[in-house]
């Protein structure tokens, strides 16, 4: 699986009241990558994002998955919002909040069941499968949101700035539960956030974007070893230059004028 | 302890008021307010269970059916008109008038097209509940979240599917607001559409014993509509705790969340 971005643009509006959200950004996602968007707040990370996933057309260049380009919402992939409260259906429990989207693939019930039950057990949800999501606390409703994801078998997973929402302690357990998901479903993930810590700790890649019109500033790769830990990945020096090196990165782009 | 006093106290202000009803209209001496045992005797005589089936019945039926077609086209509409941006301009200005006629100036009107039978009773409360579950299902499929809506898009639900299983649930909470009210319209509409060319039903008795001087059989009728829509709220409202569980849960969580 590859994701590709090809001079891509994106205005809202158009003629004289157009603001250009995404000037020209090109790059490539790799098959098995986790790769990190970040950027200055109100840059288009969002708007990117809802381009690459197919829920808005780019105004120019194209979003091509594995060459074929991305004009809906594509079959070989999963999006986690940052709103977990807003994305997981109230009405419905934990299981058939992951279940409902796997309905329309036709497989056999057993089959289903088992990508429901393994999607909940990865993310140490399966005490709740009878629950209802407001019945459970923020990072647990984001674990719902993953599972999910995960039981929708993509190949390649988007998130929101998945963890924007919830306090440091359980943000830090997010982190390494999808780190260990992200090895063991062999899922590409693209992962937005704007946190530069949370990048560098769980990347492989970083794309560091600048203020609106967007456009790409740099691309850090982070050859920190794997598997990463909250701990000793953090202290490790390079670690602590990669940060500063994104950190700098976002610093020095230029303010939108 | 406070919960015993309130409960207490939603008792005795009810039978204080039939208390003092039946002691003020004993000594009364007012053609027009007999006492309230006699009321009650009337009662007991017409509703239990003499008149069940020749008049309560009848107009029952016709209510609920009214009822239920004006909830099922409202929700149905509602869905379209909420969900398709070109059908909401294109049916605002003739609902917006639609809704602006009272409900019972269709009668004349009604009797004509569908005759004296029970069916212009139906349409009358069907034309006349449909408004509030209209609008109310068009606000609630308005209000949906976006990112429900995108979350359905991005596991590519389909489009009949994605009305069915999130925006009819997603807009629920609203369309049952509006079915409330429409319950209480369906009840006025069936006695007024019953005080007109009928030959039964609770209005029809109403107004036939007024007009017979039967004031004790009259006031017997009011009472039992009262008691009626006492009851019908009470089972919608135990309906709607059911069903809407996951509202008032979600919603809980939410103000939690918020504080």
């Amino acid at each position: 699986m590859i994701l590709t971005a090809d001079h891509v643009a994106k205005a809202y509006g158009n003629g004289l009241g157009a603001t250009l959200a995404i000037k020209d950004l090109s790059f490539e996602v790799r098959d098995r990558e986790f790769f990190c968007i970040v950027g200055p707040s109100g840059c288009g990370k969002t708007t990117l994002l809802k381009c690459i996933s197919g829920l808005l057309q780019v105004t120019s260049g194209e979003v091509l998955l594995d060459g074929r380009r991305v004009t809906a919402p594509p079959e070989q992939m999963a999006v986690v919002f940052q709103e977990y409260g807003r994305s997981l259906f109230p009405w419905m429990r934990v299981d058939q909040n992951v279940r409902f989207p796997l309905q329309r693939k036709r497989l056999p019930r057993d089959k289903v069941e088992s990508l429901v039950s393994d999607a909940l057990a990865a993310v140490g949800l399966s005490d709740f499968a009878r629950h209802y999501p407001w019945q459970l606390s923020g990072g647990m409703q984001q674990r719902v949101a993953i599972a999910r994801a995960l039981a929708y078998e993509p190949e390649i997973l988007v998130m929101d700035e998945p963890f924007a929402s919830v306090d440091a302690q359980t943000r830090a357990d997010l982190e390494d539960l999808l780190l260990s998901v992200w090895k063991r479903f062999h899922v590409t993930i693209l992962f937005v956030t704007h946190d530069i810590d949370e990048a560098v700790y769980m990347g492989d890649r970083i794309l560091v974007l600048t203020p609106r019109p967007t456009v790409l500033e740099q691309m850090v790769a982070v050859d920190l070893p794997r598997p990463r830990d909250q701990i000793k990945t953090k202290e490790l020096p390079e670690f602590a230059h990669l940060r500063a090196l994104v950190y700098r990165s976002i610093k020095k782009a230029p303010t939108a004028p | 302890m406070r919960r015993v006093r309130d409960l207490l106290l939603q008792l005795v202000v009810p039978a204080g008021i039939l208390v003092g009803w039946g002691l003020w209209s004993a000594q009364a001496q007012n053609f027009f307010f007999p006492p309230l045992t006699d009321i009650l005797a009337s009662f007991r005589d017409n509703w239990l269970f003499a008149r069940v089936s020749s008049d309560v019945v009848p107009s029952l039926e016709r209510m609920l059916a009214g009822y239920a077609i004006a909830v099922v086209a409202g929700t149905v509409f509602g869905l379209l008109i909420g969900s398709f941006r070109i059908v909401r301009w294109a049916a605002g200005p003739p609902v917006e008038f639609l809704r602006a006629i009272p409900p019972p100036v269709l009668i004349p009107f009604a009797i004509l097209t569908f005759g004296i039978g029970p069916q212009f009773k139906v349409f009358v409360i069907a034309a006349g509940c449909v408004w509030p579950v209209l609008l109310n299902a068009i606000d609630g499929v308005r209000g949906i979240d976006p990112t429900l809506q995108e979350t359905a898009r991005v596991y590519r639900i389909p489009r009949l599917r994605q009305l069915f299983s999130v925006v009819l649930p997603a807009a629920s909470p609203r369309i049952f607001a509006g079915m409330r009210t429409a319950l209480s319209l369906a009840l006025i509409l069936m006695v007024i559409s019953e005080m007109e060319a009928s030959t039964n039903g609770i209005g029809f008795f109403i107004l036939q014993s007024q007009r017979s001087f039967a004031i004790p059989d009259m006031w017997s009728g009011m009472l039992l509509l009262g008691l009626l829509g006492f009851t019908l709220n009470a089972g919608f409202v135990e309906l709607e705790r059911r069903l809407l569980r996951w509202h008032r849960g979600a919603q809980a969580s939410a103000l939690e969340a918020a504080a």
